[in-house]
């Protein structure tokens, strides 16, 4: 059989699944692991809206094969809230209502999650460029970048010391 | 895409012996931005699928002897991230910074940019400027080629079925010395380059140029290294004499296809006007001055 056990950290989680060369880490995440917050938009590297993080690198899960996932650690939009508290960018998206039928969301607040992580305080330009991988066919990216230029500055307030 | 087979060999003669064994149906795996799509549109269709980035130092960069290292399998995200590089081969980071998304950044290699072998490979041209070597493994022990020798038409190499490129050596860096990427996409993010042009140059202390090299890709069936441009800039100080020079020896090179991204005459014009100031770019940076860096698309 050309399916083995895959063992990986998925939000935290130490997980184990069967995983095979003819299949994409989403497909495992969504069919495997019933993580279906991951959603499959084009299945070829264009839309981002199977953004995941692994090993801390923002990639396209439909990309990646479902054994390369073998001791890393992933982390999907199931595991951006914190024990039901909204992590800031999910509160800003709807705040700001950036998000129509949602389809793109997942992807887009991972790759944001991504960005913040590495650089707390981008501008404008860098979190427009950061995000080009990100297509979403209804809100249009203002508001998204609005969004996430909000959600740094509440994430900068939270990180100060007081 | 069921019942394919995934290995992750630990050593290059493990990967070389798989590849033998598959026989012609073994596909060797970097960050897969170009093989899984070419599997799920059924163009590709490996029995076996042979994961690279196992093999210890490939998918690292590493200084050697004054230069670096950069493994085929290293991610356009890690050769970004690497200070040492983007300040002697700015250049060559810019192009590997080009290929795709943030996303498509975490995952694609230089290697895999190169072995796809896509006339329009953005990596390509920055990497036969610069004079890049690609260090080889296959079944007899190791051997080097420059990269201008690897891509042999679209989807075509000179690898043997059982050879793996390993990694790409980039030579020290002279004093007074610049290299530069540019591409034309009809936006600014995210497509296939309709033209790209890279340039390196040295300099002599007072800004002459003592070497240049002048490569250009989606202009012909692979990336081309023009030899004729690069000794139009030696021993000028890039006035506009050298610079028409350069310009007319590229246009000759240019063996462009018209499809919807651009006709024949507007790829070759293209082609021209982009080395022209790519070459402008690579002088800026050997004289030290940062003012061009990132200007790029
Ligand atoms: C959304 C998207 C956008 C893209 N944008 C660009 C772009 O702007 N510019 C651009 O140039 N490309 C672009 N690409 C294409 C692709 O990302 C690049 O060509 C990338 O560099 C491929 O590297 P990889 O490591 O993912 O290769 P892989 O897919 O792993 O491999 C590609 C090919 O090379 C072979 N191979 C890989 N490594 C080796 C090795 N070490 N030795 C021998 N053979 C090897 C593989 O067998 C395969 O045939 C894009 C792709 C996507 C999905
Ligand atoms: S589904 Fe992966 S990028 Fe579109
Ligand atoms: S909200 Fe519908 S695709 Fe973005």
């Amino acid at each position: 059989m050309s399916r083995t056990v895959v063992n990986a950290i998925v939000n935290g989680e130490p997980v184990a699944f069967l995983g095979g060369g003819g299949q994409s880490l989403l497909d495992a995440l969504r069919d495997e692991l019933r993580l279906t917050g991951t959603k499959e938009g084009c299945g070829t590297g264009d839309c981002g809206a199977c953004s995941v993080i692994v090993d801390g690198r923002l990639v396209c899960a439909c990309l990646m094969l479902a054994p390369e996932a073998e001791g890393k650690r992933i982390e999907t939009i199931e595991g951006l809230a914190d024990n039901g508290h909204l992590h800031p960018l999910q509160h800003q998206f709807l705040e700001q209502a950036a998000l129509q039928c949602g389809f793109c969301t997942p992807g887009l607040l991972m790759a944001s999650k991504a960005l913040l992580d590495r650089n707390p305080d981008p501008t404008e330009t860098e979190v427009r460029y950061w995000l080009a991988g990100n297509i979403c066919r209804c809100t249009g990216y203002d508001k998204v970048v609005r969004a996430v230029m909000d959600a740094a500055a509440d994430l900068r307030q939270e990180e100060k010391p007081r | 895409m069921s019942g394919v087979e995934y290995i992750s060999p630990g050593t290059v003669a493990e990967a070389i012996s798989a590849l033998q064994a598959a026989g012609g149906n073994g596909r060797l795996l970097a960050g897969g931005t170009d093989l899984l799509v070419q599997m799920r549109g059924g163009r590709a269709k490996p029995k076996v699928v042979i994961d690279l980035k196992g093999i210890p130092g490939i998918a690292a960069i590493r200084e050697e002897a004054g230069g670096f290292i950069i493994g085929a399998a290293a991610s356009g995200a890690l050769i970004g991230e690497h200070e040492g590089l983007r300040k002697a081969w700015p250049g060559v980071v810019e192009a590997a910074n080009l290929i795709g998304s943030t996303q498509v950044q975490g995952r694609a290699s230089l290697g895999g940019n190169l072995c796809n072998a896509s006339p329009a490979a953005d990596s390509v041209p920055a990497l036969i400027a610069a004079g890049a070597i690609c260090v080889i493994a296959g079944p007899n022990g190791q051997r080097e080629a420059p990269v201008e020798t690897i891509q042999s038409g679209p989807g075509k190499t000179t690898l043997g079925k059982d050879e793996v490129l390993m990694a790409f050596k980039l030579p020290k860096r002279p004093a007074h010395s610049g290299d530069a990427y540019l591409r034309l996409i009809p936006r600014t993010e995210m497509d296939i380059a309709v033209v790209g042009a890279a340039v390196s140059v040295t300099l002599d202390a007072p800004g002459k140029c003592i070497s240049a090299r002048v490569s250009i890709g989606a202009v012909a069936p692979t990336a081309l290294l023009v030899e004729t441009a690069g000794s139009a800039l030696v021993g000028s100080s890039f006035d506009d004499v050298a610079l028409a020079n350069l310009e007319a020896a590229v246009a000759v090179a240019c063996k462009p296809i018209s499809d919807k991204r651009g006709t024949i005459e507007y790829r070759t014009k293209v082609a021209a006007v982009l080395a022209r100031r790519a070459a402008l770019i690579a002088r800026d940076r050997a004289q030290g001055s940062d003012r061009a860096q990132g200007a790029a698309s």
